[in-house]
């Protein structure tokens, strides 16, 4: 049928062939026919014949050559997918002849135009490989090449190829190693577990232990805080110490790039891959700080409800991982629980795992789990249980006797398994203290009589010889029971009544003398000459002749030495040597080609190897049009926002600016763009590379417009210094051309129009501030529609644009204000490098900043509300503002900070923190930001947009978010400027943790009924002398705290009310005043903590 | 990675293999019919084992072992992982994954097979993907296909690979076009015979089955999204999005997907639906034993207990049941000693009773420990959790497309356990191991 025309027929017949080969059974006899249909034209007839040649191309190598040919062709064919297939296929027919051919056919696809074919080549390099070693050295250049690929469909495939041909060349990695962290995210789940266990690799010997310092602070702490963690932890912890002899070690500080690492893994613990969870779980238990563990706990437990056979290996690494840190999975103890339907092997892992995290607090718990276990019906698992309870009471103190008893129980079971197991159990616990038990050796050895199983027989006998002067009377008894049926014993049971005859004889000689040469002439007949040797030994060892030499004399004391209790410890002890979720690790066994995880280093190898020339990037970004999706990944943050703003308030705005409406419309263009934050950009498209020129435009269009809104993207974690380099280099290039826009408005119709459109905008502007300049409320309606814009440009940006919005409400006011300068101020919107300092209006203008901005209105906020009773306006004045950084210790650079009371927009569980930076240096500080956010579980910070440059005398402003999650715990991060580093930390007052909200005099009393009892707390104070009327106490309690005041009937009464940011728990205070100064405060709040804390503030408010 | 690839039958025939690099022979799957040979139960063979030369992992499915070969290291739930993949893209091919039905359409599984690994390396794993290159078959094209000989292979080559969203083909068209939401909770809980919850707690699951044009992006967002506690999503699903804003925004892929399971916060107590009244005994003299189950309803949300269904597995020396139920009827399977009763809907006027006597092997020993009862139920329309989808919206296209949600409860792996004699929870362990066997 091969033969035939009709590809119908062909097909059939290959489709029997590959049934075949299916099967398994031979059908090389064919290869010759089917080798000349390889270049059939129908697509599945030659699908299969390539299935058969790779099947078959090793055993008949000469004919197989003939299709080489065919492949060569498809090399060259324009489709990316022939081109890849011919790959595949060339590269899977295991032929060392072609080795040449291969070689160069994988160095042209690797430059290859399509991302498809380079992931099929970087697919061709172990196969090569594993055909000729030899080809190792040009192979690596292969991959050094593709490692740099920018695209998330190459990254994974080719760290899978370094990882198979030279995965000890780490070096090749240093300079990908940002982009790979980068790009994670993005790439195929496969990919991603290939990479994550390279970098695991790569951070051991590039980064510092990031928990050394812990085990020097650990010595002078008491140890509560790690309580949890058990001896051998701090065993280790004593190890680590020895290791690194270095007592006076400057602090720890994470490598950014460390930090970059585990930042970019953490989202990936929500994948629905199991294997990529684990990667991730295994990178954190090797590289992350210990507080830091604690996240995977809960996604490997989540794992627990996936496949058996999943279960099985995550179940295996929580064991290693819960000896050596039990704390992360003690709050999951539950999930561990035995089902009656698991398969025996996953009931004894996770007895394993209960075993290790049971201490003295939940030792209850778990035996009264383990005594339901106990009945189960499966006897391997009961058996494992008991095992499981022996080392429970080995460990525990506590708990033995109890244990001990329990098992002593067990001995009366029906069931010989457990049993035995008892019995085994119950020997190995009693080694450790016999003199107590007596009673129970006498129990055990009741049971000779019944138990059957050799092993427990053998446990009994054993005790009973080791521990014979506990029980003198019964000992012999046994023995001569044992006697007699001593020919029908196993084995082992044999040998332990040789042993106790022997025992008995030293220490009991006048009773037991017959018996013993009985039993020894027993076993000198014995079929087994295990025994009969035995036999031997001991009867020359202790019946004394006069051969007998002086080792006879020794023989009680060889006996009867003291033998050290068994040390009952978990099998999964020193595996986590192993990487973790390795195939190593599972067996316990060094697997082929697993690659040692290495120690961390002394000291930290330079880390400027990882920097990227920035300039190369660049170019690489203009030239390929592929890595562009590395740029654009910095841009989806933005626009996220902007759509989400956009979707918000289809605002038509957006035809003031030129550069904005452009952005508009590109947006609507592509709307996949700004939103693919998540995913692989739309980079990738095969299309893309046509229109890379108007893709850069894009670029341009948005670069320029974001930052000449002056908001300095708030990076983002997936952003690294690579990236920001780049960006900043393309942001001026940008820049540059935006400015050129600007200044020759003719060149381009578009943007003239606009700046007209702009210049129109803005003396109609002046006009009507000029109208109304003295009127509050309109210019407050005035600065809705800029605060209106500046939303619609960002959120993030709002800050910024409020700041400038500010300033020209300073500037405006005097009525004498020229229009140019006003004029220039607008051009500094969108070009930061025009930027002239204003003559300093901005030295507290906080009070203006706070005015009750309109963008809060738009939001719908129930502050708008609030406004209406005019008490809660005026204690903004009152504003504190604390200092973040003195100017000493900044070197010039001060930074003090205010809780601005406003809603922060991109989060309102935010509390918005103003920051203002003034430098006082005589040089220029440029790129402030923030890095390594330091905070307790549960707080996240939303940082401020980088302030790029801040020349010296100059003051800037910028808000950051923090969700201090209710507590007053400060939140520490580090404040970087270009040439330093300064550790900071905010530590909000507890009225700023809550915003106000509007209540009526009824609400308030139902809410403050319902916040009786633990949550009430009042306090009798005395007022202070200036503070005797309603107006000051509210200015007090409102200045304390960020509540607002609630209308009330009696004039003797003030009160407030709140919601904590966070959890929007209701806050609420009463201030009653009575005669004289005497008052009493009252506040009720869910959160008690909080309470107390918002009393005593603001006692102290109403007190000084 | 992945050297070779047996497909073994519960009798421990290989009916298919494959190989991605050179020819590995059969005879090292003997390896792992010795260890079958020493478990009891299928699922008990360790998905790991160890020979001289190669590593043998394993994944049971559907009483089929997809036994996979490996050379070198490759962390094993990465291989464990890929098998269940393919075995569920068997199941969306071929609507089961069965011998049979792999025996039928061994071509096609060899394609995938043929796709979805390069030189053991997972390539193409996303079913939009595969569905493009290997078209699933359907009984029309069966027919079509022998009368005219035309293939199963994609004729067009397909842009997936390429295209920007690898779980998405390009080009999708619908006249109608919908989106369907199911979320699915499963309550899984172990309580005791006094009916005290041991452990509960409530896993979701949403499926979604989106038929829509073009390019859309939904985005879903949740009335009460801090019931969510761990999630696990699609990789379709931003993450940077639910982060920051607690709603699920995605690009979907074609047709059915699981778009994320979750697990709601244990501070939240789980309701349990339905009570069970019950007592299982055997006695010392006569070989019978008595047993009395009654169910009745709890917290249901208002809403009807639907196939509610009872199984019991029975002590080995339980020969028969000579029972009768007021609602529904039972099985009992000898072989497997499984106790099944059917009951359907509950009627909270009139709760189904289960009583009768239980007759024992003669001679055999009384059963130590009573059996625990494993119930299934389902109610429509309520997510037991109190999850709640507020809306979906599209962006990227103009039409408007159907859209629905639909929310079920499910039992899970829910337990009642029957301790026998005794309440157990209200005594100290030891003591009741000491009562307990002095009392025999």
């Amino acid at each position: 049928m091969l033969d035939s025309n009709k590809d119908s027929l062909k097909l059939e017949a290959m489709k029997r062939i590959v049934a075949m080969i299916a099967r398994g059974k031979n059908a090389s006899d064919l290869f010759p026919a089917v080798v000349k249909n390889v270049a059939c034209k129908n697509i599945e007839v030659k699908k299969l014949v390539y299935v058969y040649l790779v099947r078959y191309a090793e055993e008949q190598q000469d004919l197989a050559l003939l299709s080489i040919s065919t492949f060569q062709r498809g090399l060259k064919d324009p489709n990316q997918l022939i081109r890849a297939s011919a790959l595949r296929v060339l590269s899977s027919i295991r032929v060392t002849i072609i080795v040449p051919i291969m070689m160069l056919a994988i160095k042209e696809a690797a430059s290859d135009m399509s991302p498809y074919v380079r992931k099929t080549a970087a697919h061709a390099i172990p196969k090569l490989y594993s055909l000729d070693p030899e080809q190792k050295d040009q192979l690596i250049e292969v991959i050094e090449k593709l490692l740099a690929d920018k695209t998330t469909l190459v990254a994974g495939s080719v760290v899978m190829a370094f990882e198979e041909v030279c995965p000890e060349r780490i070096d090749l990695i240093h300079k990908n190693y940002r982009k790979l962290c980068n790009l994670l995210i993005d790439v195929e789940e496969w990919g991603q577990v290939v990479i994550i266990n390279m970098l695991t690799r790569y951070a051991r010997t590039q980064f510092l232990n990031p928990n050394m310092n812990e085990s020097l602070l650990e010595e002078g702490n008491d140890k509560t805080f790690y309580g949890s963690d058990d001896d051998e932890d701090e065993e280790e912890e004593e190890e680590k110490k020895s290791e690194a002899p270095m007592p006076k070690r400057k602090p720890y500080v994470m490598d950014p790039d460390h930090r970059l690492l585990l930042r970019n893994t953490k989202p990936l613990l929500q994948s629905r891959n199991a294997a990529v969870v684990m990667a991730v779980a295994q990178l954190y238990f090797h590289l992350a700080p210990k507080v830091e563990v604690g996240v995977i706990a809960k996604a490997l437990v989540r794992l627990l409800r996936s496949h058996s056979e999943v279960q099985y290996v995550v179940l295996q690494n929580v064991a290693s991982m819960t000896i050596k840190r039990r704390g992360m999975f003690e709050p999951y103890l539950k999930s561990f629980y035995i089902r009656s339907t698991d398969p025996t092997q996953i009931k004894v892992l996770k007895l394993e795992v209960l075993t290790n995290l049971a201490n003295e607090t939940n030792i209850s718990t778990i035996l009264r789990e383990f005594q339901t276990y106990i009945k189960s019906m499966d006897k391997d698992f009961v058996a494992a249980t008991i095992q499981a309870i022996g080392r429970c009471a080995t460990n525990i103190g506590e708990v033995r006797d109890t244990c001990l008893n329990g098992l002593v129980q067990l001995l009366s079971n029906r069931d010989e398994l457990v049993v035995a197991e008892s019995v085994v159990v119950i020997k190995k616990l009693l080694q450790m203290q016999p003199e107590k038990h007596s009673d129970i050796i006498k129990h055990m050895a009741k049971l000779t009589d019944n138990i059957q199983v050799p092993m427990a027989r053998a446990s009994i006998l054993w005790l009973i010889g080791e521990y014979c002067e506990h029980v003198p009377k019964i000992a012999p008894d046994v023995l001569r029971k044992m006697a007699k049926s001593f020919t029908n014993e196993e084995d082992i049971v044999k040998l332990q009544i040789i042993n106790l005859a022997a025992k008995l004889y030293l220490t009991n000689s006048k009773q037991t003398k017959l018996l013993t040469q009985y039993v020894l002439n027993l076993a000198k007949y014995d079929q087994n000459y295990d025994i009969r040797d035995r036999a031997r030994f001991i009867r020359q060892l202790i019946v004394p002749t006069e051969k007998s030499g002086a080792l006879s004399k020794y023989a009680k004391k060889l006996f009867l030495a003291l033998k050290p209790a068994p040390v009952l410890e978990s099998p999964f002890k020193d595996r986590d040597h192993f990487q973790l979720g390795s195939l190593s690790h599972l067996l316990n066994a060094k697997a082929g080609g697993y690659q040692e995880l290495p120690d961390w280093p002394e000291a930290a190898p330079d880390p400027s190897v990882r920097n990227v020339e920035v300039k190369d990037s660049v170019q690489e970004v203009r030239t390929t049009g592929e890595g562009r999706i590395s740029l654009l990944g910095e841009w989806r943050e933005v626009f996220t926002l902007l759509e989400r703003v956009a979707t918000l308030t289809s605002v038509p705005e957006w035809t003031k600016c030129s550069s904005r409406e452009k952005r508009k419309e590109k947006k609507v263009e592509k709307p996949f763009y700004s939103d693919s934050e998540g995913e692989s950009g739309p980079t990738e498209s095969a299309d893309s590379e046509s229109d890379s020129a108007s893709g850069s435009e894009i670029g341009s269009g948005v670069v320029g417009s974001v930052s000449g809104t002056a908001s300095e993207e708030s990076e983002e974690g997936s952003e690294s210094e690579e990236e920001e380099e780049e960006e900043e280099e393309d942001e001026k290039d940008k820049k540059m051309t935006m400015k050129k826009e600007l200044k020759k408005p003719v060149q381009e119709s578009e943007s003239e129009q606009s700046s007209e459109e702009e210049e129109e905008r803005k003396h109609e502007r002046k006009k009507s501030k000029a109208r109304k300049s003295d009127s509050e409320s309109e210019s407050d309606e005035d600065e809705d529609s800029e605060s209106e814009s500046s939303q619609s440009e960002s959120e993030d940006s709002e800050s910024e644009a409020e700041v400038k919005k500010k300033k020209k409400a300073a500037q405006s006011k005097p009525p004498s204000k020229p229009v140019k300068k006003e004029s220039k101020k607008e051009m500094s919107l969108l070009d930061l490098d025009d930027f002239e300092p204003a003559p300093s209006p901005q030295v507290t203008p906080l009070n203006s900043f706070l005015s009750n901005s309109l963008a809060t209105d738009l939001e719908g906020l129930s502050l708008s509300d609030a406004v209406l009773s005019p008490a809660t306006l005026s204690p903004c004045s009152a504003l504190k503002s604390y200092e973040l950084l003195h100017r000493i210790r900044g070197e010039g650079l001060s930074v003090e900070y205010c809780f601005s009371r406003q809603p922060f927009s991109p989060d309102a569980n935010m509390v918005a923190v103003q920051m203002q930076f003034t430098n006082n240096a005589t040089s220029e500080t440029k790129n402030l930001h923030m890095e390594e956010v330091k905070l307790q579980s549960g707080m996240r910070v939303k940082e401020f947009p980088e302030i790029e440059l801040l020349p010296a005398g100059e003051t800037a402003t910028a808000v950051m978010g923090i969700d201090f999650c209710d507590s007053t715990q400060a939140a520490n991060f580090q404040l970087c400027t270009h040439t330093r580093k300064f550790f900071v930390s905010i530590q909000p007052p507890v009225g700023e943790l809550m915003r106000p909200v509007f209540l009526t005099e009824n609400e308030f009393k139902k809410e403050q009924g319902q916040l009786m009892g633990m949550n009430e707390l009042s306090e009798k104070l005395t007022l202070d002398a200036e503070c005797r009327n309603e107006h000051a106490i509210v200015q007090r309690v409102t200045a304390a705290a960020n509540l607002s005041r609630v209308p009330c009937g009696s004039d003797r009464e003030c009160r407030f009310a709140g919601r904590t940011v966070t959890s929007g728990s209701l806050v609420l205070a009463t201030v009653a005043t009575k005669e004289e100064a005497a008052a009493q405060l009252t506040v009720n709040c869910e959160k008690m903590v909080i309470g107390t804390m918002l009393v005593k503030d603001v006692l102290l408010a109403l007190t000084q | 990675m992945i050297h070779s690839l047996f497909l073994i039958n519960h009798s421990g025939d290989i009916f298919l293999e494959k190989h991605w690099k050179s020819v590995i022979s059969h005879s090292v799957c003997d390896y792992f019919f010795e260890a079958k040979e020493k478990a009891v139960d299928p699922e008990d063979v360790p998905p790991v084992l160890q020979t001289p030369h190669h590593y043998l992992i394993t994944v049971h499915r559907g009483k089929l072992f997809f036994l996979s070969v490996v050379q070198t290291e490759v962390p094993p739930l990465f291989v464990i992982e890929f098998l269940h993949r393919v075995a569920d893209t068997f199941q969306d091919y071929f609507g089961e994954c069965s011998e049979s039905v792999i025996k039928d359409n061994v071509v096609t599984v060899y394609e995938l097979l043929e796709e979805m690994l390069d030189n053991g390396f997972p390539l193409a794993t996303e079913s939009n993907v595969l569905k493009e290159l290997i078209r699933p078959p359907t009984i029309l094209r069966s027919v079509v296909n022998t009368l005219t000989g035309s293939s199963n292979v994609g004729d067009t080559l397909p842009t997936g690979q390429l295209s920007t969203i690898p779980w998405r083909r390009a080009d999708v068209k619908y006249t109608n076009n919908e989106a369907y939401f199911d979320v699915i909770e499963e309550i899984d809980a172990i309580l005791d015979k006094s009916g005290t919850t041991v452990f509960a707690e409530i896993q979701g699951v949403i499926e979604a089955s989106v038929r829509l044009t073009g390019m859309p992006d939904l985005t879903l967002s949740f009335m009460n999204p801090r019931l969510l506690d761990d999630v696990s999503f699609h990789p379709c699903v931003r993450f940077k999005r639910w982060e920051s804003e607690r709603t699920l925004s995605f690009i979907p892929p074609d047709g059915n997907f699981t778009l994320m399971n979750y697990h709601v916060s244990s501070q939240n107590p789980v309701a349990i639906p339905v009570y069970v009244k019950q007592s299982i005994s055997f006695f010392e003299s006569g070989p019978c034993g008595r047993l009395d189950i009654t169910i009745g309803p709890k917290q249901t949300m208002g809403k009807t207990v639907e196939a509610l269904m009872v199984k019991i597995h029975m002590p080995k020396a339980v020969l028969s049941a000579n029972l009768t139920a007021t609602q529904g009827n039972y099985t009992y399977d000898l072989p497997n000693k499984v106790l099944v009763w059917d009951i359907g809907k509950l009627n909270p006027q009139k709760l189904p009773n289960l009583k009768g006597i239980l007759s024992l092997q003669a001679g055999a020993p009384k059963p130590e420990d009573n059996p625990s009862l494993n119930i299934d139920l389902r109610i429509q329309q309520v997510a037991i959790s109190g999850l709640k989808v507020s809306r979906l919206e599209m962006f990227g296209e103009k039409y408007k497309p159907f859209k629905g949600v639909k929310y079920v409860t499910k039992a899970g792996k829910f337990q009642f356990k029957c301790a026998a004699l005794y309440e157990p929870f209200l005594l100290s362990f030891w003591t009741i191991l000491f009562f307990y066997f002095t009392t025999f």
